[in-house]
């Protein structure tokens, strides 16, 4: 097998591997309602880490998503309850703010040359800050189409339910592969990734790239406080504090470099499905308190950065070889 | 020319910005600048802003050689909460002797800048990612040692460190100062702050200079961690309880910023305290002036983001050279050190 696709390979194996110890330690586990669930509970959090993907895959990195969906959830909120919007309407407006918020952030890290940790910063403090503004307290939402919405999906045995928020991160994750893998965008950003200064020589448009990288990345954080809104039914500017650690970790589990360069869209979900199986895990297991989640992912990101560690040094001294 | 000069200077943006954030409160809340002397301290806003500045003036200095490294440290909110669990339940558990308490709450700094420094230094991996394994499990292993629970202590000669006083001052501050002189007269009255300036630069001529790269990459890792330890000291002491979950929550974010505000480059090479304290201050200040302005406290963090945009671009060579290209082609020539 081609060593590029090990860190995937491992992740799909460890993933494998805690649902087998779970299925034989607990009834109840090996089921597709367990898997399926797995997907409408972290839809919200797979959707930011897509995005988070390909800003990590270009050297860069996005700390504003969460605070990008809990300002889109609020947003969503205020239009439909407060304003009367129908939800059909509200979207667009909120994507397309997401959207111009990422457009922004990407003109300011490429053309004034700032680091993108400090500008996704500052845009985590400024989405946060308007979110707030919008509304201090959480908004409810009662409206038809939402719980139309919420009661879509499709039954599948096993007493398995396929949720609306299911088939949005399919088409993301279809969307996603997409882009990274058969387009000149992907392309692109694995090339500003792996080494920005060839890039530029090979002619790659680093100003397009950029700003496309960040419009995406807010865009999808924007979809997933949509779908967030789903899930919780309100809105609040409190909301998915801390959510671009968990997409960052997601993204290392799943194999991704952080300098940028390697990794794959499939990797960052089978990252956040290991997560989400490990708070399923404990929370079967009843005996162990929360906070043992913080830890077992800190290690899990630990264990994946050495052995990507030593793959890259493996790999480095066998292109020396050649 | 020397006014082009005097712009110039490193130090002109981040004391102008602290200036007008100053001024603006001469214009909207006077009672900002009141002082009074009582019970043998000093009371008044501006020595609050330092009082409540002092726990981030320690994350920032440490920060800021990290940062010089080319490094960064997110942990550090993590180690605060650390620390101050540690230091409460050792309160509570009847070895309560103050210097062991304080050695314990140190140790543990030390030991989380050990485990930064080794995985950045010796496994070679990114600050970003290698701190950040820190920073989520961090405030875990917290709430492990607190079983889930807020700590609180009695104890006098601990809560000092939060509440107490020295030469009319509160104590975090006479902390944060000290710590201030003796990093600053180490890197800057011996050749390490400029070790710690060629690591950032250029680590791979550094170590064909002669220089231990690894070395030095370690020890700022655990300066880090001992000034975070430090803080969350102060923090537990003020508050006489431990609370894993918010204790320096999002701190790290604010030293980073700091450090940012004072004209450091994230990409490393350059560092200077003093800049890192005006930018601590600036925050601070900022936050101080939107309370008494009468503003409501929902815009706080819309006002920040926006303020910390403006400065960083005004620190864009790109965006001054646009600026002095609005403002006339002609003065675009003269002292251009772009």
């Amino acid at each position: 097998m081609n060593r590029r696709y090990l860190p995937v390979a491992v992740t799909a194996v460890l993933f494998v591997a805690l649902f087998i110890a779970g299925s034989l330690q607990f009834s109840g586990f090996a089921s597709a309602r367990v898997i399926l669930n797995l997907f409408t509970d972290n839809a919200f959090l797979a959707i930011t880490a897509l995005g988070m993907t390909f800003v990590i895959l270009s050297g860069g990195i996005d700390l504003s998503v969460g605070a990008v969906l809990a300002f889109s959830s609020v947003l969503c909120a205020t239009l439909v309850e407060n304003y009367g919007w129908h939800p059909l309407q509200a979207f667009p407006v909120v994507l397309l703010l997401g959207a111009v918020f990422g457009t922004t952030m990407g003109v300011l890290i490429h053309t004034y040359k700032l680091q993108p940790f400090i500008v996704t910063l500052a845009g985590m403090f400024f989405a946060r800050g308007l979110a707030t503004v919008l509304s201090e307290q959480s908004i409810a939402i009662e409206h038809p189409f939402f719980d139309a919405i919420n009661n879509f999906g499709f039954s599948l045995p096993g007493r398995g339910w396929l949720s609306s928020a299911t088939l949005v991160l399919i088409a993301v994750f279809a969307f996603g592969t997409w882009l990274a893998h058969f387009t000149r965008l992907g392309g692109y950003i694995y090339a500003i990734g792996g080494n920005s200064q060839s890039a530029v020589l090979l002619g790659v448009p680093m100003g397009m790239t950029t700003i496309a990288i960040y419009t995406l990345s807010s865009t999808l954080a924007a979809l997933a406080g949509i779908v967030y809104s789903f899930y919780t039914a309100s809105g609040y500017a409190l909301t998915g504090i801390g959510l671009e650690l968990d997409a960052i970790a997601a993204v290392v589990i799943g194999g991704t470099l952080i300098s940028g360069g390697y990794g794959y869209v499939l990797g960052t979900l089978l990252g956040v499905m290991t997560m989400g199986l490990i708070q399923t895990w404990i929370s079967f297991h009843g005996g162990l308190s929360s906070w043992w989640t913080k830890i077992f992912i800190g290690g899990l990101v630990l264990s994946f950065m050495i052995f990507q560690r030593w793959i890259a040094v493996g790999l480095h001294t066998r292109l020396q070889q050649k | 020319m020397q006014l082009t000069h005097l712009t110039q200077h490193r130090l002109f943006l981040p004391l102008l910005a602290l200036t007008i954030i100053l001024l603006a409160n001469v214009l909207f809340s006077p009672e900002f600048f009141h002082l009074e002397f009582k019970d043998g301290r000093l009371y008044g806003s501006l020595v609050d802003v330092l009082n409540r500045s002092a726990p981030t003036a320690l994350l920032a200095i440490g920060m800021a050689l990290v940062i010089a490294t080319g490094g960064i440290d997110l942990s550090v909110g993590a180690v605060i909460a650390i620390s101050g669990a540690i230091c409460a339940n050792l309160l509570n558990s009847g070895f309560d002797a103050l210097p062991l308490v304080i050695f314990a709450g140190l140790a543990a700094g030390l030991a989380a800048g050990t485990i930064n420094g080794g995985l950045v230094s010796i496994f070679g991996i990114q600050p970003i990612v290698a701190t950040l394994v820190l920073m989520v499990a961090g405030r875990g292993i917290a709430q492990l040692i607190n079983s889930g629970q807020i700590i609180t202590f009695q104890h006098e000669g601990f809560a000092a460190i939060g509440v107490g006083t020295a030469l009319g001052l509160p104590m975090p501050v006479i902390i944060a100062v000290a710590i201030f002189l003796l990093v600053q007269i180490l890197m800057r009255f011996t050749a390490l702050g400029l070790f710690v300036e060629a690591t950032g630069c250029n680590p791979t001529a550094s170590h064909y200079a002669g220089l231990n790269v690894k070395a030095i990459k370690f020890s700022v890792y655990g300066i880090s961690g001992l000034c975070a330890a430090l803080a969350g000291m102060i923090i537990t002491a003020d508050i006489q309880g431990a609370d894993a979950n918010n204790a320096g929550l999002w701190l790290e974010l604010d030293a980073i910023l700091a450090v940012v505000l004072g004209g450091a480059s994230l990409a490393g090479g350059r560092f200077s305290l003093p800049l890192t304290m005006i930018g601590v201050l600036i925050i601070q200040t900022m936050s101080t002036t939107i309370i008494m302005s009468g503003i409501e406290p929902k815009y706080n963090l819309l006002i920040k983001s926006l303020v910390i945009i403006v400065v960083l671009l005004l620190q864009s060579p790109t965006f001054r050279q646009q600026i002095r290209q609005l403002f006339g082609a002609g003065k675009a020539m003269q002292g251009d050190r772009v």
